[in-house]
């Protein structure tokens, strides 16, 4: 049975006893993940699961089983369960019928990639560092996913993902490189072992420098992670809704230099042309010139603030509120070594690592510094230092006045939080608050 | 479904597998969360399928499926050393794997009250019913609560000759207040952050006493937003148990995972600040510091009767009186450091490559109280709950903030500070660890949200604690 006949057949067993939503996703993931230079743990799977959200008399219940011999059984648990709860007053309906954009990051050639082929790129990435010890995966997953809701809303869509991700180090040090692309052919393993390699090298043998405020260089990568906590704790309007988001529509509240925005049309993102709720995706800008915006919002949200969803709803996320997946931080005209080199003294970022809010509302943050910390003396790189912690509100550091310098070298960045999500470009700040150091 | 598991482990002999394992996992899953008096979600997930590890050479292949047929099974089993195979691209020294007992067994996690045979009426009504008496205390924007429930059967066979069945139930779940005010937000849980979770049926929720604590815990959070900051300085620091839980879990628990002592996880999880050459001698805290990973404990979330190699659940000592001398460690992580077999590898259900996890790994009780410890102390802050956590890819610096602290002084607890956040790097830190509470104060807290591995997974792990004293630490950072 095909994805789109399990969800009419879910919906034929649902019947007239309640509103219905259904999602049938599906497909293949597979990871070749390497350690001390040598493949040991190589993975695949595959499968289908279905996640079915009734309604019966605004009275809501969800079940996700991937059991497709007792689909009859979880239908009329999941009718019953409803049946007995209280109404959800805040219950938006189903999303009506509309047109799906179409599957633009599908790639047939990485759906059906072999372990021999991302044994190669990581092959290609290990080599880079002879005498090194090198960490880290290669990946390859493809997704295909069916709606369907009581409502007649029929859409599907798909799409493929591909990573490599690692570290080299020495006995005293470690660089990381990462690269992801919906097509495996575009992931140049060679070129981010490269990197790691070179930030490996570059930074071994650091030494301590004290704690406190510096100016920053951050790679894309850092800066990706800084763009994740503006997304969950202040884009998505349940965290408005919760009065714990910073933003506040129409202020100027970043830097005039800075515009974020979703964009799952953009080819260098990734993903499904629709939410978890069968909402179309669109373009929608969170900061424009320093201005807040819009938020993003699934049917909860929007209904609760009179906005219409932005087609940011995450599967079995309701509790999280809505989250843009398709990132761009807009980038800026000048080279990394040019941001570099406008730096007195101050220190470059490669990752940052173990990010965790301590405020949400005043989005201030504590993490630390990962794989190659650089001191910046004179407009060039003198050597390495050792991790850091730091303390820092995310929307000061951005905010008016703070940001020095942006890259003209936007990439799909992993931030820690996982690949795939944000495009982002180096970034010069003036100032960011470190509060020890990472070994005492 | 031992025949499946059979199939598949025979597809991976066939098809050149050395060694080869297969669980057959069938899960279930019951999550309730409520907001503001509204059933936010009600859902319940199923899952059943099959797992095979083949190894070859110097790396596992795994693969998984949810079709639960002999054909399917075998082809994974097939499937799996294919994968195994193609790691010779970029392989390494042969993995060898530490013997254990080959055993036919099965187990079922004690348990008085199943908890998908509660209604879900007296659910939906206790959580209902806390959010409103939070929501009735004025200055509460949000009250949120919730419940989780699984029950999970695995079969395990191996090409040795295991074969095992356990049924596993857990249950779990809290609440929490949010107060808010134009600068900030403040929060407090109940029975601790993100909820507490054990082993064992409904009996481990009605325990808890959900309704009795509501108000209190609403109050303190609209409190917290008139406190003084969490004053700045070195002081004498008294840690409450559920926080204390999540330090063990952070600061050691991770640091003693062999496989990130072997650079394993270096890429993603980390690595360890501790060397192998140092077992047995290195000092990791003071003298009161002794640290089990015990997963025979009844009703604690980290035990089972067998890990998912087949290798019995046991106790093993990791800390004695602040000397390090045990790890957690598996069959091939343990042969490769030429330690005994630990016992602590699980996979997060059927499609996820078992690996290293933490049992229960708990600081054992002292023979103080928690308010012996404060009338014992001159100028301390006692925090409780944990609010924010982070610690380096080493585990030696970390950062952690608690929901709520109290200023002692003089041998009392003084008034409440908000935002309070301690620092320190591991060793020194429990090298400070000089007054322990137990008795009834021993609490086998759970942390049902332990991320590692790639693809990632989520662990479930338990950490025994009383509250404890240190002594000079770092409090009240700030941005």
């Amino acid at each position: 049975m095909n994805k789109h006949d399990i969800a009419q057949r879910v919906l034929d067993l649902v019947g007239d006893r309640a509103e219905a939503e259904v999602r049938v996703s599906g497909g293949s993931a597979s990871l070749t993940r390497f350690a001390n230079s040598f493949i040991h743990q190589n993975v695949g799977e595959e499968g289908e699961s279905v996640s079915l959200k009734v309604v019966v008399d605004g009275r809501v219940s969800t079940a996700i089983t991937n059991r497709m011999d007792t689909l009859d059984q979880v239908v009329d648990d999941v009718i019953e369960a409803a049946s007995h709860q209280p109404v959800d007053e805040d219950w938006p309906g189903l999303a009506a019928p509309t047109e799906a954009p179409e599957s633009l990051h599908f790639d047939e050639a990485t759906a059906g990639a072999s372990p021999q082929e991302r044994a190669s790129v990581v092959s290609d990435f290990v080599a880079q560092g002879p005498g090194m010890r090198a960490a880290g995966y290669c990946d390859t997953s493809a997704t295909e996913v069916v709606m369907a809701n009581s409502a007649g809303l029929r859409m599907e869509g798909r799409a493929t993902s591909a990573t490599v991700d690692g570290i080299h180090q020495t006995d005293t040090s470690a660089g990381s490189g990462h690269a992801t692309a919906y097509r495996l052919a575009d992931l140049d393993g060679a070129a981010v072992g490269s990197l790691a390699a070179h930030r490996a090298q570059r930074s071994s043998e650091p030494y301590d420098t004290k704690p406190g405020d510096y100016e920053v260089v951050l790679s894309p990568e850092a800066v990706s992670t800084i763009a994740v906590f503006l997304a969950v704790y202040g884009f998505n309007a349940k965290m408005k809704i919760d009065g714990q988001s910073f933003m506040n529509i129409g202020e100027q509240q970043l830097d005039e230099s800075i515009s974020i925005w979703d964009d799952y049309f953009d080819p260098k993102t990734l993903g499904l042309p629709f939410d978890a709720e069968g909402t179309p995706k669109r373009r929608v800008d969170h900061v424009e010139a320093g201005v807040s915006r819009s938020h993003a919002h699934d049917r909860r949200t929007a209904a609760k603030m009179g906005a219409e969803s932005t087609g940011h709803a995450l599967p079995g996320g309701a509790g999280w509120g809505a989250m843009p997946t398709n990132l761009f931080v807009g980038g800026g005209d000048q080279s990394e070594q040019d941001l570099i080199a406008s730096v007195d003294r101050g220190l470059y970022v490669s990752t940052f690592n173990y990010c965790r809010i301590l405020d949400p509302k005043s989005q201030v943050v504590t993490g630390l510094t990962r794989n190659g910390t650089f001191m910046i003396e004179n407009g060039a790189i003198t050597g390495a230092v050792t991790n850091l912690r730091f303390t820092q509100s995310f929307v000061q550091a951005l905010g008016a006045g703070n940001v020095l310098g942006i890259g003209n070298d936007s990439r799909l960045a992993d931030s820690e939080f996982g690949p795939g999500m944000i495009v982002a470009p180096s970034m010069r700040l003036a100032a960011w608050h470190f509060t020890g150091g990472a070994e005492g | 479904m031992f025949d499946y598991a059979q199939a598949a482990v025979e597809g991976a002999l066939a098809a050149g597998a050395e060694y080869a394992d297969a669980r057959v996992v069938v899960a279930k899953e019951q999550g309730i969360e409520v907001e503001n008096q509204n059933v936010d979600d009600v859902g319940v997930s199923e899952s059943a399928g099959i797992g095979v590890r083949a190894l070859i050479g110097s790396s596992w292949g795994f693969y998984a499926t949810a079709d639960l047929t002999d054909k399917a099974a075998r082809n994974a089993g097939t499937t799996a050393a294919a994968i195994a195979a193609a790691s010779s691209v970029v392989a390494g020294p042969h993995m060898p794997l530490q013997d254990v007992p080959v055993v036919t067994d099965s187990y079922e996690t004690p348990h008085e009250e199943d908890p998908f045979s509660v209604a879900l009426s007296e659910k939906v009504d206790l959580l209902v019913g806390v959010t409103k008496i939070m929501q009735d205390v004025p200055g509460v924007l949000i009250a949120t609560a919730s419940l989780r429930f699984f029950d999970t059967n695995k079969w395990f066979v191996s090409s040795q000759g295991h074969r095992i069945h356990q049924h596993i139930v857990e249950s779990g779940g809290g609440y929490d207040a949010t107060a808010v005010s134009d600068a900030e937000s403040q929060r407090r849980s109940y029975p601790q952050s993100f909820g507490q979770y054990e082993t064992g049926g409904y009996e481990k929720i009605r325990k808890w006493n959900y309704a009795e604590n509501a108000q209190r815990i609403a109050e303190e959070a609209v409190q917290l937003l008139d406190a003084d900051q969490c004053p700045e300085g070195e002081k004498q620091l008294i840690l409450e148990g559920s926080q204390l839980g999540l330090q063990i879990h952070e600061s050691v628990g991770h640091a003693i995972e062999l496989d990130r002592i072997l650079g394993w996880e270096a890429a993603f999880a980390g690595t360890s600040h501790l060397e192998l050459e140092k077992l047995g001698t290195h000092k990791y805290g003071s003298e009161l510091m002794n640290i089990t990973a015990d997963a025979t404990l009844p009703g604690a979330l980290g035990s089972f009767g067998y890990d998912d190699e087949g290798t019995p659940a046991q106790r093993v000592d990791i800390v004695t009186e602040g000397t390090w001398v045990g790890v957690l460690s598996g069959r091939d992580s343990s042969a490769v450091a030429g330690l005994p077999p630990g016992g602590m590898v699980r996979g997060d259900g059927f499609n996820r490559l078992p690996m290293v996890r933490m049992t229960n790994v708990g600081l054992l009780a002292g023979d103080s109280s928690l308010a012996e410890i404060i009338a014992d102390t001159k100028d301390g802050i006692y925090m409780s709950t944990n609010r924010s956590w982070s610690i380096d890819d080493k585990r030696l610096n970390f950062q952690f903030g608690t929901e709520i602290g109290w200023e002692v002084k003089d041998g009392k607890l003084g008034k409440m500070v908000r935002n309070p956040t301690y620092t320190g790097i591991t060793p020194k830190f429990w090298g400070t660890l000089d007054r322990l509470a137990g008795g009834d104060e021993w609490v086998h807290w759970g942390t049902p949200n332990c991320g590692k591995g790639q693809p990632m997974q989520v662990g479930h792990t338990g950490h025994s604690a009383a509250p404890a004293r240190f002594s000079n630490v770092r409090v009240g950072v700030t941005g």
